[in-house]
Formats: C-alpha cells, structure tokens, sequence
C-alpha cells in the first residue's frame, strides 16, 4: 500500500486519478481505517488531504459558510458562529463516534463513506447544504443529497473528491434540528435520522422547509412533499401530521439487525415531529 | 442518606475488615502500568493467527496447507492432525461440566465445522501480515450441510444432527433414535398435581431469552513457548491458570510439570475465561516452530468462537392460593449448548424456584445443541434466564393476587430451614432481610411519572468453595508476601491482603499479594462460581493464623516459656498470664529478625478444599421509562440490595452489585446475538451488540446485607454473581408496570416493545397505560 499526502487539489486528483489499483482518500479516517482493519477493503494508494489548506478552513462569506471537507467535528464544535447559524447541523456532526473520533472524523469523511445512515448528511439536507468538488476536469458543485447514490457508492467520479461544503447564511425567522434514533445514548448508528430546516415569517408561518431523512432507504434523502406539508401552517397539529405521512411514505427501509422495516417508518415520523418541533423553537427565537 | 451496610448481628470489632483502602494494584491499573494478556512478549516470537470455518455446519473433507507453508515467513501450521483424539471425560470448568472429547473438537475442528467461527488452522509466521495471507492460503475442502440455530428447532424430529449417534442422556427409558438434545434433567420435591389442586390462582407462561455474550474488554490473548527439552511456558489472561494447565497437558499430551501457566491481568472474564481457545494452539504452534507464539483475538473472534452463554425457551407455571401463599411450581426449560453439549440448564433448573419456599416443586429440563459456539460459563450461568421467567410469573401472580410484590415474596421467601427443590436445606440466609430493607428503601416508596414504572425481582445463586493454596513469608524485616492462585478479577488481592492484615494485627501496607503462577504454589481451582474472596481467603486466614503460630512459639523458645504462655496482640508478642510482663513485647519485626536463629524462615501455608460455601439472595428494584412513540426503555432509578454474608471490602462487593446490574441491563434491553438465515452471525462487534453504555444508565445505588455464612471466618458469601440474576425480572416487571404489558421475550429492544404497543393501541387492550405527551 502506497501512502501520499499532497499539499494541493491538483497533486491529490492527480495522484488519484493515476491510480490503477483501489485508491482511497484519507480524512480523519475513522471509516476508512476501520475499513482495513477488518479486510473490507485493501487500497493499494492512500491520499490523505489533509495537508490541503482549503481542506480544512471555515470560513465566513457574504454567500454563507465554506467548510472545509476534512475539518474535524471537534474543530467544528469550536465554532461559535456557525453554531448559531446552524446548532442543528454541528450537533449532527458532534454526534457521529466518541470523544476521541470526533478529533478525527469529517464532514467530508461522514458524507463520502456513502453510509445511508450517516448523521450529518440529513442535517445538512435540512441546511440545503452543496458541496465543492475537485477532480481532473476541475471544479464543479453538487446538492449534498445528490452525492450518495447507494450504500458505498457516491457521485464523484474517478479523481475526484469532496473540497468544502457550502452552506448558506441563516436569515432572521430560520431554524433547524437534527435527531436520531438509536437503542442505547450514544457509541451507536442511527436506526432512523431526520434533519429539519424552516423559515418562519414574522407571525410565525413557515414559509419554506427542508427534511431530510437517514437510514430510511438506501440513500440519505430530501422528502420535499414533507417540507411543504408543513409551509403556510404554524407547525399545528393538522399540518404535522401531514408531514409525517409524507415522510412515512417517503420510507423504504430494510429489516436489519438495527430495527425492522415497520419500526423504521413508524420511528422516522416520530423523529420528523420531534424534530420540527425543535426547529421552529429556534425559528422563533 | 440511606444506609448502604445493613450490619445485622453485633459487629466484631475489626480494625480492617469493612474499611475501605486503595487497592494493592490499584495504581498500575491507573497508570495503565498493570500488563494484560496482549502485552506479554518475548524475543524472536511469532505472530499466531487462526482459520475459521465461513460456515455454520460442514463436513470437512481435507484440509491442504502446503501452499500456505510454502510461504515464506510461515513457521508452523496446526490442524485437527496435531491433535490427539480424546476419550469422553467430563471435567469441572467453573461450575459447568466440560468433555474432553469436545474440548479437543472446539478448539481445532476435526470431523465437522460445527459453527461459523469454528477453528480449522491455526498459523504462527514472523508477521501478522504473512499470518494473516498464510490463512488464505490454506485450502479447506468443506461439504456444507444443513445448520439448525433454534433450540426448537433443533429439538425437532429430522433436524440437522450435529453428532450423529447421540442420544439423549437422563431419560428412562434412553430413546432410541440419535438427536440434538444431549441430556435431560429433572428436579423435583412433593407432588405438583396435589400442589395446583389447592391452588386459587395459577399462572402459567412461555418465555424466550437470546444467548447472549460475556462482552469482557479484554479479548482472549497468549503467548506460549515450547522449549527444546519440552519445557513450556504459557502467559495467558485466564480465571484459572492451573486449569489452563490441566487442559493443555491433556490436549497436547504433555506432562503437567512441564507446562508453567502465568495469569496475567485480566480485562475481565464473567466466565468467559474458565475454558481454552487459543492456549492449546499457541503451545502447539510454538512446539512445532521451536520459537515463541503470540495470539490474541480480534472483537470479531470473540463474539464468533468464544462463549456466549445460552438463549431458551421457557415454560412456567406458579400456583397460589389467595392468601398469598405459593402451593406449587412446575417448569421446562430448554437451554441453547451451542455447537457442544454444557448448557447451564441444571443450574438454571436449580436456582429457578430456589428464592422460594414452596412444597411442590418440579422442572425438567433439555440440554439442546445446534450449530452456534459452544456456551462458555456467564456469571450465575444458567440462573438470569431461568430466575427471569420465573420472577415474571411471580409478579403477575401477585398482580393477580392483588398483593404488594414485596409482601407476596416475603410470604413465601426461602429461610434458615428451608428445604430446596434441588435438595438442600438452607442455613442462614439473607433473603429475607433483603426484601425488608427494599421495602424500608425511599426507591420503592418514591413517586412515579407518566409512561414510569417500576419493578422488583428476587435472584440466588448457590456459590462454592473448592481446592485451594495459600502461602504466606514472613520476609527477615517483618513484611510479608502472600501468594494466592485465584486470579484476580475483582478486588480479590485487596480482600485477601484485608483478611491477612486483620488476623496479623499490622497494616496492609507492610504485606505484598502476588497471583502466583502454576510452578510457585499448589494447585487452586479456578477463580469463578463466586469462590475466591471465600475460599482463598479461608485459606489466608488460615495461613495467617499458622504464623502467628509460629512467631508465639519463635518467642516461647526464645523466652524459654512454654507456648501456650505467649499470647499474640496487635502485631507483637508478649508473655501472658501468670508470665505477664516478664519480657517486654516483641514485634513481627523483632521476631522475623530473629527467625534465622529461632528455627529458620517463617511461612504459613494452606492447602485446602473450602468447604461451607454459603449462597447469597439479592434483591432488585428498577424504575423504567418508557416512550409510547418508539417503545424505547430508559432505566431511571436502580437499587441492588444484597446479603454479603460479610463484606471485605464494601466498594468492591458495591461494584460487583453494580457491575452485575449493568450487565443485566443489558441482556434485558438490547443485547442479542442476532443470526442470518445463512446461519453466520450479523452483530459480531460491539457496535451492533449492544451492551450498555456509561451514558445510558443512572448511578446503581447499592445497599449491603449482611446475614454472616457461619462456615467462613470472616462470614463471607461469595457475591459476585447474584447481582446478575434478578436484573431481567426486574426490568420487564417495570416495563410491565409502566405499560400495562407483559413482554416474555428478551431482549425487550424498541422495536419489540414498539410493535407490543402498537398492537395493544389496535385492539384498545384495556390494560394498556402509556400516554403520549
């Protein structure tokens, strides 16, 4: 196995693309060493970005936040503004492994991995998050619920890799939440993950939402029949009702040894409402 | 503040015993100092790594390893070929029986691969990396045969058979045609059809548990050599190196003088370390290479090929009348084995009804193989499944009764005299004292919220004595060294230094405890069925006694006093009587100078079979919520009160209540091994097998009973492994209680409690109690 950590986008892409053998990138590497150490995959080139500067700076435009792909979720916890902005997001983020694998683990890592149930990626729906990606034909931008395509499988194509994610700036009257369902408090994986995002106008109507919803199918997904269900409604009962309905309609989970089909979808409406109901909190205030 | 120790009898005054001091290898511990198994190495030492079957159930064919040896790199190779056929022998292991005959099986596959994960090679090479291609190397000729998981299943007639011809032992007459089910066994007392007729009450339910694993930190880890001239040495992390020992000179066909085990320090065991996996391989890897083998097991080997102990299904059925009296109990219990016959089912038989005292009394039960890993001991092995069965009929029983559950088991508790279906009669022992200091405890009088419930069940485990060797040197400047041979898993060293400290009248400070290893002190039996703190310290009082002695008679001579005129205080020895103040003291320390001169070094020893073995009853109090939305279940309140006989050390005997607790959680909330239909476990690491985690439990609050055992010195009982039987009860009554739903199968995870409550909404079950806020 080949080691390299170029400084630049153009050094790693091109490592990568070179690569004739199975090629990985290396972020904190929390999935991917996991990965070799139990033989589920043997990489013959390992390149790790995190020697890329733009990799791993936050940075506050005009436009919104610019978060680098290999920031870790301590790093992200340390930031104050964005968790203002978007305390939903980072506690998505801070919930994925431990302590000690929030020092390591990514944005970038956490969206790539290309797991269904992968907790930041529901929240970042909900922020309407996009990201950055390089590869030999340069740059181009993706909505973050078009990267993962299935289990293990991801939009990028060969050389290319995710630089930053994008994400806008929160205006007055927005808000958004992250929860999960899993068995135990911690140390676990989501057996269902619903991000909320909403926009409120002064009286308190919702006037745009987003739902995005992990572990529920074989890709993290953005229900939009879900957020509509609950624009022009104060968040009253009638209103989320009718977004769980969407959002249990929108479920195609399987049985596994983290929960079965019908728990799934029954959970992930339960988690929606609970959800909304903490996003609009923060709306209002 | 409540009390934590319930002192029963007027006190002795001990200066040590009840105190609460640092523990002898506390700092190395802390400082991360202390070696485990994996951290043991020598020079020039190979890297062991083992093959495993992909399958549930295969007939093996052939096995090549030529390409694999062609390698370069790789040392030695062993297979089913380096082993020696044996003999069926039963052995204790723990408190379980083990059969040499699948000993050798298990650890090295030789007709059939019995279960995913059964060991077919073993390779030692100079690198993980060349081990680990070395295994795929090797080429296993495998004819793959139907498996059966389900102990029903596996019950069945036309069921895959794992050994074929084997009939079914204890039935009368024997059956005739071969099956999965190795023994049958019954415990009776009176006649349960007279019993149920005066019965105005009976309840009678099936229940369902998971097998479940240990879940110690620490995986099984060795590293063994083998020299030239046959002398071998063995550094393992074990609960009982002399059985390591026995189980290898046998395995291998070595002498026992020539295998020297050392006990490293353990990440705990629970049980799961009473048997061997990788010791018998590593010793014959290392005698084929002519070097050194290190093994240790990855998380995933643990959970594929070392003890889970049993899932059951479960039958039982309580009579009382409506006094509240307990007229008879009747059970059938089907143990999982696992890939070889062992299931704790006696034991489960056994302790099922022994919390109470009831004249008729019968269960039967079935030792049940399939094509899963052979079950290993788990603390109290056998008694949380069965004791969970039963303490859910009890409550509904009570329920039913409308009677308080603690006055409904006071009524019928088990006391001094009680007869046990299983046979004995019990002295002394604490139950009672321990439902009455759960009714006094502010837990059960507490308020509850919405969608709260709380629950309450008894446990007993019987615990035992055993072979055991105890030496203690008085060294030339009054210090002392204890040498033990339990392993210490527990605290075990800081009980016995107490103990030791207590009878010489000196600090505990001025005596060193060492685990000694297999060539350094006699033989000792296992540290397991809750023995240690008991028997190896009968043994250290005894021995402690024997120099004390020895110092008087030291003095005596020296005075040239007759012995019995010599009286020992506090560390010193001074004349006594008529004597008195003829010399002026002398201490441990003027003695042990002298002792070149007075006759020669100074040791006391014991060699013993601790008799006397008393068993400890607990009882659990548990307050669940529940979340009517997604069925999951938060533990809110717990409180474990237990009879100690006498507690050595209360923060140790507070954290094995407390650890045991925990584990039940646990095993009522999440744990399970969960299989495919291809027969091959789905949850082997901890990610997926969820054992609980600091942040999802409240503080266990513990209070100590102290009813003394009269047949120990110090009025110990052995208290380790209790705490883990009524944990399960204990739970589903609360879950029961806050619900108004009763779950008969474990675990009791969300989304077996989700579907409950949802069905329960769809046919409006008037029992049912959860609000949605």
């Amino acid at each position: 196995m080949r080691y390299e950590a170029p400084e630049t986008l153009e050094a790693a892409t091109a490592l990568l693309a070179a690569e004739m053998g199975i090629a990985r990138v290396l972020a904190g590497g929390t999935d991917l060493l996991v990965q070799m150490k139990t033989d589920m995959v043997d990489p013959a080139l390992v390149v790790d970005l995190k020697r890329i500067g733009e990799m791993r700076t936050i940075t506050k435009a005009v436009d919104g936040f610019h978060i680098g792909a290999a920031v870790s979720g301590a790093e992200l916890k340390e930031q104050v503004e964005l968790k203002q902005h978007w305390p939903g997001l980072v506690e998505a983020a801070n919930l994925i492994g431990s302590t000690q694998i929030q020092g390591r683990a990514t944005l970038g890592g956490n969206l790539c991995n290309a797991s269904p149930a992968a907790d930041s990626i529901p929240a970042l729906i909900a922020a309407n998050a996009t990201v950055s990606i390089f590869g030999p034909k340069g740059r181009r931008q993706l909505a973050v619920e078009d990267v993962v395509l299935a289990p293990r499988k991801t939009a990028l194509d060969k050389g290319e890799f995710v630089v930053s994610f994008h994400i806008p700036l929160r205006a007055k009257g927005m808000g958004d939440a992250y929860l999960r369902f899993i068995p135990r408090t911690e140390m676990d994986i989501a057996v269902v993950g619903a991000g909320i995002g909403l926009k409120t106008d002064p009286s308190g109507v919702i006037t745009a939402a987003r739902i995005g919803l992990g572990a529920v199918a074989s890709r993290p997904l953005h229900v939009k029949a879900a957020g509509d269900a609950l624009v022009g409604s104060k968040l009253d009962k009638a209103a989320v009702d009718k977004m769980v309905d969407a959002v249990r309609a929108a479920c195609k989970p399987i049985d596994d040894k983290r929960g079965t089909i019908e728990f799934r979808i029954k959970v992930a409406g339960v988690i929606a409402a609970r959800a909304a109901a903490i996003a609009y909190d923060r709306a209002r205030t | 503040m409540q009390e934590t120790v319930k002192k029963l009898t007027p006190e002795p005054e001990y200066k040590i015993i009840g105190t609460r001091p640092q523990r002898p290898d506390g700092v190395d511990k802390v400082t991360g100092r202390a070696r485990f198994g994996a951290d043991h190495n020598l020079p020039g030492q190979l890297t062991g790594l083992v093959l495993r079957s992909p399958h549930p159930h295969a007939n093996i064919r052939s096995i090549d390893v030529s390409a694999a040896m062609a390698l370069p790199g790789v040392k030695a190779i062993v297979t089913r070929d380096d082993f020696k056929d044996q003999g069926s022998e039963f052995v204790p292991a723990g408190e379980m029986l083990i059969n040499y005959r699948d000993v050798v099986r298990n650890v090295m596959a030789r007709e059939r691969a019995l279960y995913e994960g059964h060991a077919v090679a073993a390779v030692a090479a100079l690198s993980p990396s060349i081990a680990k291609a070395a295994l795929k190397l090797i080429k296993v000729d495998y004819e793959i045969l139907p498996h059966v998981l389900d102990v029903d299943e596996a019950m069945a007639p036309g069921a895959p058979i794992l050994h074929p011809g084997m009939i079914t032992a204890g039935m009368d007459p024997a059956p005739k045609r071969e099956s999965n089910v190795a023994k049958r066994v019954e415990f009776a007392l009176g006649d349960v059809a007279k019993g149920f007729a005066a019965a105005d009450v009976i309840v009678e339910r099936h229940f369902e548990t998971k097998s479940v694993h240990q879940g110690y930190i620490e995986p099984h880890a060795c590293l063994a050599t083998v020299a030239e001239d046959g002398q071998a040495d063995i550094w393992v992390s074990t609960q009982g190196h002399w059985i390591v020992r026995a189980h290898c000179a046998r395995l291998l066909g070595m002498d026992i003088s020539k295998i020297r085990v050392t006990a490293t320090e353990i990440g705990g065991g629970f049980g799961g370390k009473t048997v061997v996996y990788l010791e018998p391989l590593a010793l014959a890897l290392s005698r084929k290479a002519g070097k050194p083998v290190k093994m240790t097991m990855s998380r995933d080997e643990v959970f594929r090929a070392t003890g889970p102990t049993s899932g059951a299904k479960m039958r039982i059925k309580i009579g009382a009348t409506k006094d509240g009296r307990i007229v008879a109990c009747d059970g059938e219990l089907k143990y999982l084995a696992g890939a070889f016959q062992g299931s704790p089912v006696a034991p489960g038989c056994m302790c099922a009804f022994a919390p109470y005292d009831v004249d008729h009394v019968k269960i039967v039960g079935y030792d049940v193989v399939s094509n899963r890993p052979k079950v290993a001991a788990y603390r109290a092995p056998g008694g949380p499944i069965s004791g969970y069965a039963v303490e859910s009929v009890i409550d509904e029983l009570a329920s039913k009764l409308k009677l308080d559950p603690i006055a409904f088991r006071l009524k019928n508790a088990a006391r001094q005299g009680t007869k046990a279906a299983y046979g004995p009669k019990f002295g002394p022992v604490g139950l009672v004292e321990s439902l009455q200091a759960a009714q006094s405890h502010d837990h059960w009088k507490a308020p509850l919220k919405v969608n709260q419930g709380r629950g309450i069940a008894a446990g007993f485990w019987f615990n035992i004595g055993g072979e055991t060797t105890v030496s203690i040197a008085l060294n030339e400047d009054g210090t002392l060294v204890l040498m033990a041979g339990t392993p210490d898993i527990g605290g075990l060293r800081a009980s016995l230094c107490m103990m030791a400290a207590e009878e010489l009248g000196i600090g505990m400070d001025a005596i060193r405890v060492t685990i000694a290893d297999t060539q350094s002190l006699g033989y000792n039996f296992l540290t397991g069925g809750s023995r240690s703190t008991f028997s190896s310290g009968m043994g250290v009082v005894e021995a402690s006694r024997s120099i004390v002695k020895q110092v008087c008679e030291r003095a005596a001579k020296l005075w040239e006093l007759p012995t019995d005129a010599i009286e020992y205080v506090d560390g010193s020895v001074r004349p006594a009587g008529a004597n008195a103040g003829k010399h002026p003291p002398m201490t441990l320390k003027q003695v042990a100078a002298m002792a070149g001169k007075t006759g020669g070094p100074i040791v006391g020893s014991s060699s013993i079979n601790a008799h006397g073995a008393a068993p400890s009853f607990g009882v659990h109090l548990c307050d669940v919520e529940v979340d009517p939305e997604t069925g999951r279940t938060t533990i809110i309140r717990y409180t474990v009160i237990q009879d100690a006989g006498r507690a050595i050390h209360p923060a140790y005997v507070e954290g094995q209540y407390q650890g045991g607790a925990v584990q039940g959680i646990g095993w009522a909330l999440n744990e399970e091994y969960v299989y495919g239909t291809d027969g091959k476990l789905q949850n082997a690491g901890f990610l997926d097998y969820r054992i609980p985690v600091a942040s999802d439990l409240p503080m266990i609050d513990t209070v100590i009973v102290e009813v003394p055992n009269p047949a120990h010195p110090y009025g110990v009982r052995g208290i380790g492994e209790t705490p883990i039987v009524p944990p399960m009860g204990a739970i589903a009554n609360a879950i029961t209680h806050a619900t108004g739903l009763r779950f008969q199968s474990l675990p009791m995870s969300p989304p077996k409690v989700l579907a409950a409550i949802d069905a329960a909404r769809a046919v409006g079950d008037v029992n049912f109690k959860l609000k949605v806020a």
